[in-house]
């Protein structure tokens, strides 16, 4: 199903504001962490004329006023970043772990996803039932188990505020791939939890969507009005390299959560973690225990 | 203050737009025809980024409890004070009780309502701007609704002469058919040449589903390069692995009906961008509406710059224009 692309870093105008850099056509470590010093080198650079940085899954944009700074100048910028790059891979990043609840096969996504056989490749089954089947599981479970036993990274935010597209730590063999939907969803329960191609979600607000929908996330990940704790600096929790374990939660866990939340006091389960892309991309499989490990003090 | 007698269609307050949390995924909202936005603001005395209300389709009904300037811009939705019909693009003086409502629009989609002093709501990460899906900025982070009670500032500048006459090549006009300049770029490899080609032969046709999200037009289908789908794109054609969507590209979702994302637009997704709609042309999209038709027109990133340097040029006679009434009068 999956085809390695190589392909050679595209340069694109997107209109006379955007420079968009493609970095790799298919979702790949490397491209993710490329593309991250490549931005990283750019905001360091301070260059008048650049609105937003903005990196991507396996490419990157960057907004510029062209009065200011041409995009032909800013590519040739971007150009000599990327050649300069030599030891991206051993570049240390400081990331956080955060343990994120998700409650399976929940009522209300249930609810949503079956208003939208229609828009799906297999009416007769549920989303996840479906993703089970041609990722190969023997069951659904098996496929929520998988998801619980790996955690994913975040390689870019977008879409809607703060909606986090996650790359699960893991070899390719394991790692789950979905069509989106045939023809998107107009709606998307708030917090629903999904999949994508190689990505997992989280849908932060109600709208439309095209992935498919597993659970709902027992947390917030966007408060517009910054009440808890977590979101005291930023309305917006995730960042990219941030490490995501999504963890299959009950219904009273659930109901627990959401109580918190509305009473003001839920805060995430953190944990500091520094690595290089190195790390990682050596084995991925290794690191992600690592994760684990670190993320519930589990010094064994 | 401005007492809402009736919202109108979709009222919202907008300045500048909220530019640089486009990584959050944050898109800048904003006016959607700036050239219309900042004219209202200099007409009034404002500083040209002050928030004003776009109103879209039909009017709002507003009731003023102070002396003020207003002067309203845009499409043209025949704006009335008391009843009484008065110019677009021009500075008016109201009294205490007087009332502002609207005819049916003529043409366009979009009116600005400036007000000397801006409308003032809180800002929000740099903005005044009303992005409505997350209700962030603007008032309460929604459309205005009966019953509002709306601020407004300290103008900065004295308001321009009442006498002022913008001359004719000032005043934009809006017709049902329209040229949208693009750059193409982005994704574009993954249509076929054919399909390139097509793309610019069609007049497309505006659905009904425009708003400040996003246009889809209705053509024909375009077709992409057959190909095995790269890990993580997903199965269509169409897709790619997600990837940041610049304001004013163009997604083809499975070939059959083109998106314009435009200034309240999701910021990245999974369908390929084929092309980029300049950004002094975004200013147009703004005041076309459903069943209009688009014909696309592919310039160079020069044509691009230029037409910027174009619009500033008319900004600059528009301030002049503004500065010798003044002194005149």
């Amino acid at each position: 199903m999956s085809a390695e692309t190589k392909t050679q870093t595209r340069y694109e105008y997107g209109g006379d504001e955007f420079v968009f850099v493609e970095l790799s056509e298919s979702m790949t470590l490397e491209a993710m962490f490329k593309g991250m010093a490549i931005t990283n080198k750019l905001a360091e650079q301070n260059r008048e004329g650049i609105i937003d940085i903005c990196p991507g899954n396996a490419s990157y944009m960057i907004r510029v006023d062209p009065e200011v700074l041409h995009p032909n100048e800013l590519i040739s910028v971007l150009k000599e970043i990327e050649a300069s790059l030599t030891d991206y891979e051993e570049t240390t990043i400081h990331s956080r772990l955060v343990d994120v609840p998700i409650l399976f096969e929940d009522p209300w996504t249930y609810e949503a996803l079956m208003k939208f056989r229609d828009n799906h490749q297999d009416p007769d089954s549920t989303d996840l039932e479906y993703s089970a089947r041609i990722n190969d599981f023997e069951s659904k479970e098996e496929l929520i188990q998988n998801i619980n036993d790996f955690p994913f990274l975040v390689s870019m935010v977008g879409f809607v505020p703060g909606l986090p597209f996650s790359f699960q730590l893991t070899s390719q063999e394991k790692q789950i791939e979905v069509p989106k939907y045939v023809r998107p969803r107009t709606f998307t329960p708030e917090r629903a939890f999904g999949f994508g191609g190689a990505f997992a979600v989280i849908y932060p607000v109600q709208g439309a969507g095209g992935y498919q929908l597993y659970g709902t996330a027992a947390a917030p990940i966007l408060d517009v009005e910054q009440k808890l704790e977590d979101f005291k600096e930023s309305m917006v929790y995730f960042r990219q390299s941030d490490i995501l374990r999504y963890r299959s939660i009950s219904m009273d866990e659930y109901e627990r959560i959401r109580k918190e939340v509305e009473e003001g006091r839920f805060r995430y389960r953190t944990r500091e973690m520094s690595f290089t892309p190195k790390d990682v991309m050596k084995n991925p499989e290794e690191f992600a225990s690592k994760v684990m490990r670190r993320l519930y003090d589990d010094q064994r | 203050m401005i007492n809402v007698k009736e919202p109108g269609l979709m009222t919202t307050v907008q300045d500048n737009g909220r530019n640089g949390y486009y990584s959050f995924g944050m898109p800048p909202s904003g006016a959607m025809d700036k050239y219309s936005f900042i004219v209202a603001n200099l007409l009034v005395g404002n500083d040209e980024n002050a928030a004003v209300l776009e109103a879209t389709y039909l009017g709002p009904t507003l009731e003023f409890d102070c002396e003020t300037t207003i002067a309203v811009t845009g499409g043209e939705i025949p704006p009335k004070l008391n009843g009484e019909p008065f110019g677009l693009w021009k500075p008016v003086h109201v009294e205490k009780g007087d009332v502002l409502s609207f005819d049916f629009v003529k043409s366009g989609t979009r009116v600005y309502i400036a007000v000397a002093g801006g409308i003032d709501v809180p800002i929000k990460m740099g903005s005044r701007s009303t992005y409505t899906l997350c209700g962030i900025g603007g008032f309460e982070g929604r459309a205005l609704q009966k019953g509002d009670v709306l601020k407004t500032g300290e103008a900065s500048n004295p308001p321009a002469s009442t006498e002022i006459t913008l001359s004719e090549e000032l005043i934009p006009k809006y017709g049902n058919r329209h040229e949208i300049r693009v750059i193409m770029g982005l994704c574009s490899y993954r249509l076929t040449e054919e399909s390139k080609k097509k793309f610019f032969d069609i007049e497309w046709t505006v659905t009904p589903d425009a708003n400040r999200v996003g246009y889809r037009f209705k053509g024909e289908p375009l077709e992409f390069v057959e190909r095995e789908q790269p890990f993580g794109a997903g199965s269509d054609p169409s897709n790619v692995t997600d990837l940041g969507y610049p304001i004013g590209s163009i997604q083809i979702p499975a070939g059959i009906e083109p998106i314009a994302l435009l200034n309240d637009a999701v910021t990245g997704g999974g369908y390929a961008t084929i092309a980029t709609i300049i950004s002094i042309d975004l200013f147009k999209m703004g005041q076309i509406k459903s069943n209009d038709k688009v014909k696309f027109i592919e310039v160079s990133l020069d044509e691009a710059i230029e037409a910027r340097k174009e619009l500033n040029a008319k900004l600059d006679q528009v301030k002049e224009t503004i500065k010798t009434v003044s002194i005149g009068g």
